[in-house]
């Protein structure tokens, strides 16, 4: 089977855009995507689609409206907030099995303002807050509780994240938020659920990114190898049983099980990994996959962050982009956002956030539910 | 045996969740299921188990009223008429199975609330009502001494 290459791909700033439409978003990325390929819609042979507000409203062929209705075959992913990671792979496979040799992925969405999670009743009566919190900040809280359980991580740890990703993100251009935000104001903000204050919640967000992928012949024929980012490896995984589960999302086994299979596809070791993007929905979330990647021990979490091993100019620099928490979570262009992320540090072309030498980088994203998504991805010859 | 003040109180009233059982005599309690080929608990009615993959194997039980407080999270913001703070907590029951609820008659500071602290389920009428005026019986966790 043929290696796979990213030879495209591009994101918008991402903001609030109430204006425009979930397809102009995506179309959007998509052109900017085809740009920095040098191709154009008539290139592509399939179109990978994500995006989950719209999951039953074909936002891939209202992208193609937008960009060029070729008569391409579209397949809409929806995957909770793995939904542009899966439609990254989908397109992946496609090229990986010799279906097509150069398609185009899509992540797309519009978010509201607010909490997400706990949706209403159809009968009886509501459960949030009397039941517990089905609420995203509350499930990650609990999740995060459970390592300072079993490890002893502190509040002020889990706002370091915070510091961190808001600190990555005044050197990245297209991030929602360039605003450094120091421990005590992270720690000081309004407690949404403890222990997360709500700088230490991801940015709800509009956003898109797109990704051109394609086999190596094509990559080679196009004269493309020199901007190619070879996919090392592309996993996804769900939640295997845990007897707590349905009353407490498990994000951890997911993560584990797609590390260990994506580490193995790619013949790779967490040593060899020079940058990380991953899910920090929470700032309780980064701490957890710290140890769930093989980056660090899992105990060793808080004094990774202490110390700075995950900062830019670190041991394993994490989320240099600002992370869903300051960059934004336009839950359908997460996972693409996050490859270009490191797409772009593989080609050194990150400017003044560039990873110096990266020649590895990890992204990763969970769908609450659960899915996992994790891709290596390799710098150009 | 005259009926207990809470098996009282739960007549009449609608469970907050399937898995909350009332009966006609008696105090209510949470109901689970047990995969007979693998041993694993769930909260709730099934039809097959998640953990092991048998099917027609799961049998109904009552699960214990008293556990241990696994992890927590103390809610300042919820969705809008949802009076905060509030401790949620998940809670590994005696003999298997893991519910979540709130914690009360607890102060909602992370100073109070210890991981691994025993707790035991209380029931309580509901302090909300359905569109059609229907209400309902719900639980709580407490701190067990």
């Amino acid at each position: 089977m043929s290696d796979v290459y990213v030879i495209g791909i591009d994101m918008i700033k991402f903001g609030r855009f109430p204006e425009t439409s979930v397809p102009k978003l995506g179309a959007t990325a998509a052109n900017m995507a085809l740009d920095d390929a040098g191709l154009t819609i008539q290139d592509m042979q399939a179109l990978y689609s994500g995006n989950l507000g719209q999951a039953a409203a074909m936002v891939g062929q209202r992208v193609l409206a937008e960009i060029g209705q070729t008569g391409i075959p579209v397949v809409n992913c929806a995957n909770a907030c793995a939904t542009g990671a899966t439609a990254f792979r989908e397109g992946w496979m496609a090229v990986k099995a010799g279906i097509y040799d150069t398609v185009l992925c899509v992540g797309t969405e519009q978010m509201g303002k607010g909490l997400l999670g706990g949706a209403g009743v159809k009968k009886g009566i509501p459960t949030e807050g009397l039941l517990g919190s089905g609420t995203m900040p509350a499930v990650f809280a609990e999740a995060g509780m459970e390592h300072s359980r079993k490890y002893g991580t502190t509040f002020e740890q889990f706002a370091k994240v915070s510091v961190k990703n808001h600190h990555h993100s005044t050197l990245n251009p297209k991030a929602m938020y360039q605003i450094e935000t120091p421990l005590d104001t992270v720690m000081g903000a309004e407690m949404i659920a403890y222990p997360n204050t709500k700088l230490m919640c991801s940015v709800n967000v509009d956003g898109a990114a797109a990704a051109v992928i394609c086999s190596e012949e094509k990559a080679r024929e196009l004269g493309k190898m020199d901007r190619a980012v070879k996919v090392r490896a592309s996993v996804m995984t769900s939640d295997p049983f845990q007897e707590r589960n349905l009353q407490m999302p498990d994000v951890n086994t997911c993560t584990q099980l797609a590390a260990r299979q994506a580490y193995e596809m790619a013949g790779v070791g967490p040593e060899d990994i020079d940058l990380v993007e991953l899910h920090d929905c929470f700032a309780t979330a980064e701490i957890l996959h710290y140890g769930n990647l093989g980056l660090g021990k899992p105990e060793d979490a808080g004094r990774m962050i202490d110390e700075g091993e995950t900062a830019l100019g670190g041991r394993i620099p994490v989320n240099v982009s600002g992370g869903l928490l300051s960059k934004g979570h336009p839950l359908g262009a997460t996972g693409i956002a996050n490859i270009y992320e490191v797409t772009t540090h593989l080609r050194g072309e990150a400017g003044k956030r560039q990873v110096e030498g990266a020649r590895l980088g990890l992204t990763h994203v969970i769908g609450l539910g659960s899915a996992c998504g994790i891709h290596i991805l390799e710098r150009p010859d | 045996m005259p009926p207990s003040s809470e098996a009282a109180e739960g007549q009449g009233l609608l469970p907050v969740v399937p898995f909350l059982h009332i009966p006609d005599d008696g105090d209510p309690y949470l109901e689970g299921s047990r995969c007979k080929k693998c041993g694993a608990v769930f909260l709730g009615a099934r039809d097959g188990c998640s953990s092991c993959g048998a099917r027609g194997e799961i049998e109904t039980i009552r699960l214990s009223n008293s556990g241990e407080l696994y992890v927590y999270s103390i809610v300042h913001r919820s969705f809008p008429g949802i009076e905060v703070p509030y401790v949620s907590a998940i809670v590994d029951l005696e003999g298997g199975g893991t519910v979540k609820g709130n914690l009360i008659n607890i102060d909602p500071d992370p100073e109070k609330i210890s991981m691994g602290m025993p707790v035991e389920l209380v029931y309580e009428k509901a302090p909300r009502k359905d569109a059609e005026g229907n209400e309902y019986l719900t639980y709580y966790f407490q701190p067990r001494s």
